[in-house]
This record gives structure tokens, sequence and C-alpha cells, in this order.
């Protein structure tokens, strides 16, 4: 078991024709992830990396069977390449562009929120799980299979845990990257409770940092829901002056729980293993799988 | 991108907000010719001259100030532009102001009471919607209203298929306390502020105070307006809108060579790829001992141009005793980063603090022996704790 991407995903790449999508594709299919094709609007019915091009999702759908995407399409047209996958039925939306307009992108969560469809992202560095498939931008050879579940907004920063979970002599089921953004599709709780159900998954690392109130909604819901499954945590940012991203007005609607001692607080508040060192998360993964 | 109070009142005029009407002026003899042509378009015979500067409290600093008649305008203009104006909100330098908003009177005497509000547009993060935020409580520190008397901060979400609806724009209004003429004001108002923040790709208004004047009209009496930067491709006009000389101009110079900045007080300075990585770095030197010198995501491609551009960015600090380089080389190659490193040490000459290079991913052994043979002043690491380690170590 994993989550979200596996196997049998049927994978396609918006923007594959593009510099990021042709060479990240490459490297996806060169991992082994079963890449059924791509969309670039206007060279449908071209092959590129040994793939069918598509002109729209729909075609992709109907003709390659997609059920995943993921998204290189630069951030001015990729709200609208998450609104396209969404009306076409792709149930796995993975968006990595960053730069996506907050207006725009309120629209698209609008859109799909009622859709039977999960967005991961935007500004996100994708989903792996390890043997499988990598639908993202990650080093693949960093992951090695294994029990551990990881849910990070960071990029470089899940690599570094994974790295160290690794060297511990334990490994992945799935990581999950939900971006950075003001607005992303699936948020640290959705994350942290698709891998506590998923049955192959022994732990979970939540990597967190400064903003916002994912962190803290994910904790009170794994208080609440009562499991067993250990969750080690870590929030970037301790250090981090206040007020650089957040507006004056947004810092009252924030409240006093977005930073870093607060998150954690909260966190350990949950029963999470929270490290201060984000040198000891692979430890503490470890200590306690016992 | 923030916006000084005059070009946030631009905006907000062309989407048909009412606004206190002003004219910006460089010098005193400039302020003058705009007090006398506010007087002519605008019957105003008092003046309020506000000096222009990326901070709140200008009041409290004495950047803003009310001018009876023309001698007045000419003096007190003077006086504030040029000066170093300090604010709760600024640090204890201040800032230098460059420019004043000479502005028309609009508190005066008529049928009714003036009365202040506050109102501000922004995303709740947390519904991924936007929202309304306001008060009775007008022209003080909203953080002080929140903390003393929460239940005078009212707000409205929007829901994004239909924008803002008539009957939130009434009941915004009926909150207020308004009726009558007052009333009809604030709805119009309501709806050009909610189609202003949403058509400029804002992401914060705050409107404080939003003014009824004592012949019942709603109007901005001040505007802080920050545009959503990823949306200037589509808003050309507001690129010139950026005023550098309000920003940190090591930050300027380092966001021109593609560089993600941020100053901050320590004295061990970091590079790093990735922004999650680059703060738990911050983070790692706090806890060995130091205190980080800068916040600095070197992005994807940390060849030998970068690494130097970075280089010499964090250098300008004179407080830096050391540089810690952290780069998880994924799809770039740490043997090309470390190569990088060697390369712009040389090409520098004079680097005089010690410099700790922890190099992990793809080819990170290469990397290693790389550094370690270049016969340079520079420790090398490959786990997180070991440069930590050194990182206190030449500290000590």
């Amino acid at each position: 078991m994993s989550v979200l991407v596996n196997k049998n995903s049927k994978i396609i790449v918006q923007g594959f024709t593009g510099s990021e999508g042709t060479f990240h594709a490459g490297q996806m299919i060169e991992y082994g992830t079963n890449v059924v094709g791509g969309v670039t609007p206007g060279k449908g019915g071209q092959t590129h990396l040994d793939r069918p091009v598509f002109n729209t999702v729909q075609d992709a759908v109907e003709q390659a069977g997609a059920d995943t995407t993921i998204i290189f399409v630069p951030p001015a047209f990729a709200a609208d390449a998450i609104m396209e996958a969404a009306d076409a039925g792709i149930k796995v939306i993975i968006t990595i562009t960053e730069g996506i307009p907050v207006g725009d992108m309120i629209k698209a969560a609008n859109y799909i929120k009622n859709r039977d469809c999960r967005l991961i992202g935007p500004n996100c560095p994708g989903v792996i799980t390890p043997g499988e498939a990598k639908v993202g931008i990650m080093p693949g050879f960093v992951f090695k299979k294994g029990k551990v579940g990881i849910v990070s907004k960071s990029g470089t920063l899940t690599y570094e845990a994974a790295d160290q979970v690794v060297k511990q002599g334990l490994g992945i089921t799935t990581a999950i990257g939900i971006g950075g953004d003001p607005i992303i599709g699936t948020t640290t709780k959705e994350a942290v409770e698709l891998l506590i159900n998923d049955p192959e998954t022994e732990a979970v690392v939540m990597i967190g940092e400064i903003g916002g109130q994912l962190e803290a909604d994910a904790a009170n819901w794994y208080k609440a829901s009562g499991s067993k499954k250990p969750i080690v945590g870590f929030i970037a940012g301790e250090t981090a002056p206040a007020g650089r991203t957040m507006g004056h007005a947004g810092a009252i609607v924030g409240g006093s729980d977005d930073t870093a001692q607060a998150k954690k607080k909260i966190m350990r508040a949950c029963g999470i293993h929270v490290v201060d060192s984000p040198a000891e998360i692979g430890k503490k993964v470890k200590e306690v799988l016992g | 991108m923030n916006l000084h109070e005059y070009q946030g009142k631009d905006i907000l005029a062309s989407f048909g907000v009412r606004i206190q009407r002003g004219i910006v002026a460089k010098n005193a003899q400039e302020a003058v010719a705009a007090a006398k042509q506010l007087t002519s378009e605008t019957g105003t015979s008092w003046h309020v001259i506000k000096a222009q500067v990326h901070a709140g409290g200008r009041g409290k600093g004495g950047g803003v100030k009310l001018a009876k008649n023309l001698q007045e305008v000419e003096q007190i203009a003077g006086q504030i532009i040029g000066m170093n104006l300090i604010t709760p909100q600024t640090s204890a330098e201040g800032k230098k102001v460059h420019q004043v908003l000479v502005a028309e009177d609009v508190y005066y005497p008529g049928e009714s009471e003036t009365s202040e509000f506050y109102m501000s547009v922004l995303l709740n993060r947390s519904t991924g919607r936007n929202m309304i935020m306001y008060s009775t409580e007008g022209g003080m520190d909203i953080e002080t209203v929140a903390e003393q008397t929460p239940h005078l901060i009212f707000t409205e979400e929007v829901d994004p298929s239909v924008g803002l609806m008539p009957f939130q724009a009434r009941r915004i209004a009926f909150n207020l306390g308004l009726e009558g003429t007052a009333f009809k004001e604030m709805t119009k108002f309501v709806s050009a502020l909610y189609t202003a923040y949403v058509e400029s790709d804002s992401s914060l208004f705050e409107i404080n105070p939003v003014l009824k004047t004592s012949d019942n009209k709603i109007m901005a009496v001040d505007a802080k307006v920050t545009i959503d930067d990823n949306s200037l491709f589509r808003h050309k006009d507001y690129k010139d809108l950026r005023d550098l000389r309000e920003e940190n101009p090591i930050e300027v110079e380092a966001g021109a060579l593609g560089l993600n900045y941020v100053d901050l007080d320590g004295n061990v300075g970091c590079m790093v790829n990735g922004a999650g990585l680059a703060m738990a770095t911050m983070d790692l030197i706090k806890q060995a001992g130091g205190e980080p010198a800068n916040f600095l995501d070197v992005g994807g491609t940390a060849d030998a141009a970068r690494v130097e551009a970075a280089f010499k960015i964090i250098l300008k600090d004179p407080n830096v005793k050391a540089i810690l380089i952290n780069i998880f080389g994924g799809i770039v190659r740490c043997d090309r980063v470390a190569q990088g490193v060697i390369d712009a040490y040389k090409n520098m000459g004079n680097i005089n603090v010690p410099i700790i290079v922890r190099l992990q991913g793809t080819n990170a052994d290469i990397a290693k022996d790389l550094i370690d043979n270049s016969g340079l002043d520079v420790l090398s690491a490959t786990e997180f704790q070991e440069a930590a380690d050194k990182v206190q170590k030449v500290l000590a």
C-alpha cells in the first residue's frame, strides 16, 4: 500500500514539451514512473519522450486513461491547467508551478472544491512512492522504500528528512510535498490523515514552517483521532523575523499561534514527537519506532 | 509589493472608491503649488501634510500635520521632507522622507459629527477566500482593538463564485451603525473597495480610517495597499510603483541577482537551496550557539556565478563571522556546487571568515574530496549535525 500515487497510476504531464516539463518528465520516466503521455495545446498528435502528446486533458483521459497529472505550466496559465484537469476527471492533480497569483488560486480552489479530485500543491516538490512512482521533481535515489510517511511544505527539507530516515536503516512509504503557498489543495491535516490511515505506514514525519494554522489543525486532528501511530514533527523558522511575509492585518487573523514556538507547543500537547533540531529528524523516527 | 499612500489611493480612485484627495510633492515649493491647486479644485482651506514612507504610525512620529495656511504648508512640508521619520513600525534610525502628500482637509464641521471606521481586505488562509475585516473603532491601532475589544471587529467572507453580494455590503453598513445617506454611501464604498482589491490583484488593503464626513460622505483617508508580486505580469502599469528607496539596499541587490535574501542581525551567514531548508539551517545555526545573519535561498542552480554573487551579498554585512553553505543536491550535483564554491572563493581572493560547506545528495562524496583537497580555508561536512558542530567550533 501507499497513498496518492503508485505503480498503477496513469500519469500525464501538463506543460509536457516545455523545458521544465521535458526535463522532469524524462527523470520520472527514467525512475520507472508510468507516464502515459502529456498535454501541450496545439501539439496534439505529436510524440515526445516516446509518449503521445494531447491537445487537451480530456483527450488524455479518453485516449490514455489518465487519472493523475503533474503540472509544470507557467504561473500565468497554471490555475487554468488545474481547472482543466479537474473538469476532465483527473483524480490527483499535482502542481509544481511556483508563483501563481493568489487571486487565480482562490478561483481554482473554489472550482475544484466539489469535484471528485485532490489537488497537491501548488509550489511543491510533488509526491513519491519509492519503487513505484515519482510524480515530482525530487531526487528519486534519496527515497528508499520503507514504512515511514513524510508530509512537508518544503522541497529540499523533505529530501533532507528522507535522507536522514533512510540513513537510520528505515525507508519511505510515500512522501507528500504539500507546498508552501498561502492556498494549497491538500492541507497538512489531510496529508497526515492519508498516511495515518495507510496500513503500510508505521510512522509519519510532519515538517512545517511558520505562518498559517495547518500544523495546529493537523496536530488537533491527530489527537482527536486517537491514533497510536507515532508522528515526528519539525517546524522550520524559529529564527525567522516576524512580519516579513505577513501583512499587518493578516497578523491579527493569524493570531498568536503561527510562530514556530507556538506551533511546536500545540504539536507536543497533541502527542507529536517534536524535534528542535532539523538534524535530529531521522534519529527521532528510529527512536519512536523502537 | 508595498505602495505609498498616494499610490494606493490612486488605485482605489481608479475603481471608483472615494478618497481624500491630494497631490504629492517633493519639496516645499511643490507643496505650496499643490496646496493652491487643491484649494481651487476642492475648496479646501486647510491642508494635511503627510509623509510618504512605507510605515504605519506616521502621525505618532510627527509625519502627519495640519497646515492652516500656505506659510504653514511651506514650513511643515520643508520640515517633514528630508527628516528621518521614526514610528512604532520603523527601526530606531527611522525612514528618510523623500516626498509628502498634500491632502484636503476632510474633517470640516457640518450637519453631523464625523466618525472613523477601520476596514481591510485580505485573504483568509484557512478558508482560501477573501474577507473584509472592519470595525467601528477607526483611526486606532487595530491590534490594540483586537486585544482589548475583539467584539468590535467584524468579518465578512466573500464566496469567490459570486463575489461580494449587496446584502453583505448592507450588513457591513448596518454593523457600522450607519443610516440614511451615509448608509448608502458605505454600501457603494464597500462594493467599489472589494472590486478594486480583486481587480488590482492586491494581497492587502488596509484603510484606516474610513471616514464618514460631516456631510455624510464615506471616504478613504489613508490607504495601505500591497500588490501580489506574482500578479505583476498582468499589471505592467503597477511595476513602476515600486520605490526601491523604501527597501533594504542589500535585499534589492540580491533580488536583482535572482537570490531570495532577507537581512538579519546575527553573525553567521548562510547560503542554502530551498526556503524550508534555509529556515531550518538558520535554526541550526542558533542551536550551534550562533545567530543567523541572513536568510538566503540560492535556488536550484547553485553554479559558480550564483555562489559568488551570494558570497558577495553575505559579506556586505560586517557582522558576519562565519558562513555556512548548506546544499542538498538533488537534480543539481554536489560536485558541481563544490567546484562553484572553490571557483568563487578563488575569484574573490579575500574572504576572511571561515566557511563551512555541507553538501549532501548526488555525488556528495566527490564534492567533499574536492573541498578537502582544494587547499582553501573551507571546512567540509556531509551530515547536518556535523555542519552544526563545525559552526560551533569556528565561533568558539
